[in-house]
């Protein structure tokens, strides 16, 4: 099989599933925050509710496609789509299972990073585009953290490229299958990049605590105020793929991605690591309330951004002198 | 009590012209249409960046012409009406009218009466600050996170009360409980052991709320030095109530001019330091506590009697109250709730001001908001606890 059939028939597969997972995982999520706060959730639709994401999608499929008379169109119309290429986009260097890749490629990391890094992108087009106030707050808000935390995001992933001495996510869990996760040797090295990873990737999807673009508390709806109905919806799947995936690649950095400890390997561990980190990320969002975003911007540039990038000269360190 | 001396004034009205010729200044109209301005209260924010430079509060969105009304309303027919005007605290609001009735017709309210709104009173308390915290939880953040389950909790408490309240009343919200001379419904039996396990399941969960809150690192970093209101300025523009406590003067008319059953139950109040968000927030969950004290006082010791004086009620739609003037002023959960009557000795009043607690906080935004951010604006709108209900009426 050739390489560009491979890529097109594992990339069809993996944004079909990763599409289903998302609209499921509101479903979850829903029913989790809800159990949080003492609730039901959803319970119509369905059997306990488990089709509601379906009504949710019907539902903005019907709403009326409303452009502002003094939007810029083009872009307007643009920035939603671009989100969720964007967020898929990431999807296709992240290995599953030694075998269910769309594109193992030799650069991966820096393609999963680069890719992520462009979702700002959108966000920033769609607030600029809206010709509304509050809009442009939430864009203006959302460059800021973006640019800012994707400094710790790529020091906190270069560790495990240092450890690994690859940067084909592929040969980075493979070491990690032969010898141990990240996380568990050299901890003192894993686990802080791990934590600083999932913040910055936290903030770089624009999750609570870290949604400031958002804030619909503070800027209505931030970037999304002006759109309605199905382009709406593109931004929160965006928002959903992203962290979904962001959970995945941080499972394959860290966590040993499809290798299953004593137990043998396969693609369920990486599914199944995944779905963990995404639910922990549903538990910070239902817990934590919101930061302000000039205490967001001292936590990068104070603390997540030093201690990276001690992080990464020790990972140097230990790589020459003893692994 | 201290006596007002004004010592400094900020300028809150800024010459925009002159504020800095390179900044690129941005007016942002913040509501009415807004998810956290409390109903539909706005501000015209004049942003440098996210800084706010200028504030100006305009009211008047939810007017409902409450005291012209009023004056076309025999007096019986009033209290259903104003219930409306604070419609987190709604008997509060029937408290204060009532009384002004009765100080201008010098009827005396049976003991008994007095025991039951002192002790309605302090459940609204309790009501009306659980509320408050879930949707200053729901400002800090936001309706999809954290502060919505913050939110949540709050209700699933405030729930309990208003099951007590509709025992006694058959209303779970706009009560029409207290009449001219006394109240309407008469405590049922076995309710005060309804009281006690609904205090108790509060009580046992307000550590929660606290470490929810108080406790929580992202909420302190929020809150605190964050909105700070002088304990000068605040005492010039007339606020009341928590706010004013929390800005560290020690004022409560329930112990400074006791009302009601409160020179017997003594009131301890709660005072803070600091006059920001944060001191708001320890002020009126302290004030939780201090109600279910109260409460738990009063509940066992309600004097048996009548609930109603009983005299003027013959046929209520024709009482008169004699010609004069009165002004009664209760503490509210917000604050000092006025309620300035003038009689002509006809069987409707000749004119009704209300004055209302959050009207006063919110005069106190132009000088508090400047220097403030966006993210803070919310916040500290949100801790001036405003109801547009009262505020507009």
């Amino acid at each position: 099989m050739s390489g560009f059939v491979h890529g097109l028939s594992y990339g069809a597969v993996i944004v079909t599933v990763l599409m289903t997972v998302t609209a499921f995982s509101l479903w979850f999520e829903r029913k989790l925050a809800a159990r949080m706060q003492s609730r039901l959730g959803p319970t119509l639709v369905g059997p306990a509710g488990i089709l509601q994401p379906i009504a949710d999608v019907l539902k903005l499929l019907q709403k009326e496609d409303i452009v502002p008379l003094k939007a810029d169109a083009v872009l307007f119309n643009l920035a939603p789509p671009v989100a969720v290429v964007c967020a898929i986009g990431v999807a296709a260097a992240v290995p599953f299972s030694p075998t269910v890749v769309a594109a193992d490629l030799d650069v991966g990391v820096l393609y999963v990073l680069a890719i992520g890094a462009v979702t700002v992108l959108p966000v920033f087009t769609a607030g600029w585009a809206s010709n509304n106030k509050l809009a442009l707050l939430g864009g203006m808000r959302a460059v800021a953290q973006s640019v800012s935390y994707e400094v710790p995001l790529v020091l906190a992933a270069l560790v495990p490229v240092i450890l690994a001495g690859s940067m084909r996510i592929g040969a980075i869990v493979q070491f990690q299958s032969d010898h141990h996760w990240f996380v568990a040797w050299p901890f003192f090295l894993g686990i802080p990049a791990f934590v600083i990873f999932v913040l910055a990737m936290l903030a770089e999807a624009n999750r609570i605590p870290f949604d400031i673009p958002e804030a619909e508390s503070e800027l209505v709806a931030g970037v999304t105020t002006e759109y309605t109905g199905m382009k709406f919806a593109l931004f929160y799947m965006a928002e959903y793929v992203h962290t979904l995936v962001a959970s995945a690649v941080a499972s394959a950095l860290f966590l040993g991605g499809w290798d299953g400890g004593p137990f043998r390997p396969g693609l369920h561990w990486m599914v199944l690591k995944t779905l963990f980190l995404f639910a922990g990320l549903y538990w910070i969002r239902w817990t934590l309330l919101r930061f302000r975003s000039d205490q967001l911007m001292r936590l990068c540039w104070r603390y997540l951004v030093p201690s990276s990038i001690a992080l990464v000269a020790t990972a140097g360190v230990w790589v020459v002198f003893v692994g | 009590m201290r006596t007002v001396q004004v010592t400094r004034r900020v300028d809150p009205h800024v010459n925009i012209d002159r504020y800095d010729p390179e900044a690129e200044l941005m007016l942002l109209h913040f509501g009415p249409q807004h998810p956290s301005t409390h109903g539909v209260f706005r501000m015209d924010l004049t942003l440098d960046g996210e800084i706010v430079v200028k504030a100006v509060p305009h009211v008047g969105f939810l007017h409902r012409a409450v005291e012209k009304l009023c004056e076309s309303l025999a007096y019986v027919q009033i209290t259903p009406i104003v219930d409306k005007n604070d419609y987190v605290a709604p008997m509060t609001n029937e408290q204060a009218l009532n009384m002004a009735f009765e100080k201008l017709l010098n009827l005396e309210v049976p003991r008994r009466a007095r025991w039951m709104r002192s002790l309605f009173a302090e459940l609204q308390r309790i009501a009306s600050h659980l509320l408050w915290l879930g949707t200053f939880a729901l400002d800090l953040g936001g309706a999809l996170g954290g502060g919505s389950t913050v939110f949540i909790y709050c209700f699933r408490e405030r729930e309990l009360i208003l099951d007590l309240f509709e025992e006694v009343t058959g209303a779970r919200f706009h009560y029409n409980t207290h009449t001219i001379g006394g109240n309407r419904h008469d405590l049922p039996a076995g309710w005060s052991a309804k009281v006690h396990s609904a205090l108790n399941v509060i009580a046992g969960r307000i550590h929660e709320y606290e470490e929810m809150t108080l406790h929580n690192k992202i909420f302190v970093a929020r809150t605190k030095g964050v909105g700070v209101l002088d304990a000068d300025l605040a005492l010039e523009l007339g606020v009341s109530g928590p706010i004013l406590r929390a800005s560290g003067v020690d004022h409560d008319l329930r112990r400074d001019a006791p009302f009601h059953a409160y020179d017997e139950v003594p009131v301890r109040p709660v005072t803070a330091t600091g006059g920001d968000c944060f001191a708001r927030a320890q002020v009126r969950l302290g004030e939780i506590r201090e109600s279910i004290r109260l409460v738990r006082a009063m509940v066992d010791n309600v004097p048996v009697g009548s609930i109603n004086s009983g005299k003027p009620i013959k046929v209520p739609v024709q009482t008169k109250i004699p010609p004069g003037q009165a002004y009664v002023a209760i503490e509210t959960p917000r604050g000092e709730l006025g309620t300035y009557l003038i009689s002509d000795g006809s069987q409707f009043p000749y004119r009704l001001k209300i004055r209302p607690p959050s009207l006063h906080a919110l005069s106190a935004l132009p000088y508090i908001l400047p220097g403030a951010t966006v993210s803070d604006a919310v916040a500290i709108l949100g801790s001036l606890d405003p109801i547009m209900g009262e505020v507009d009426r």
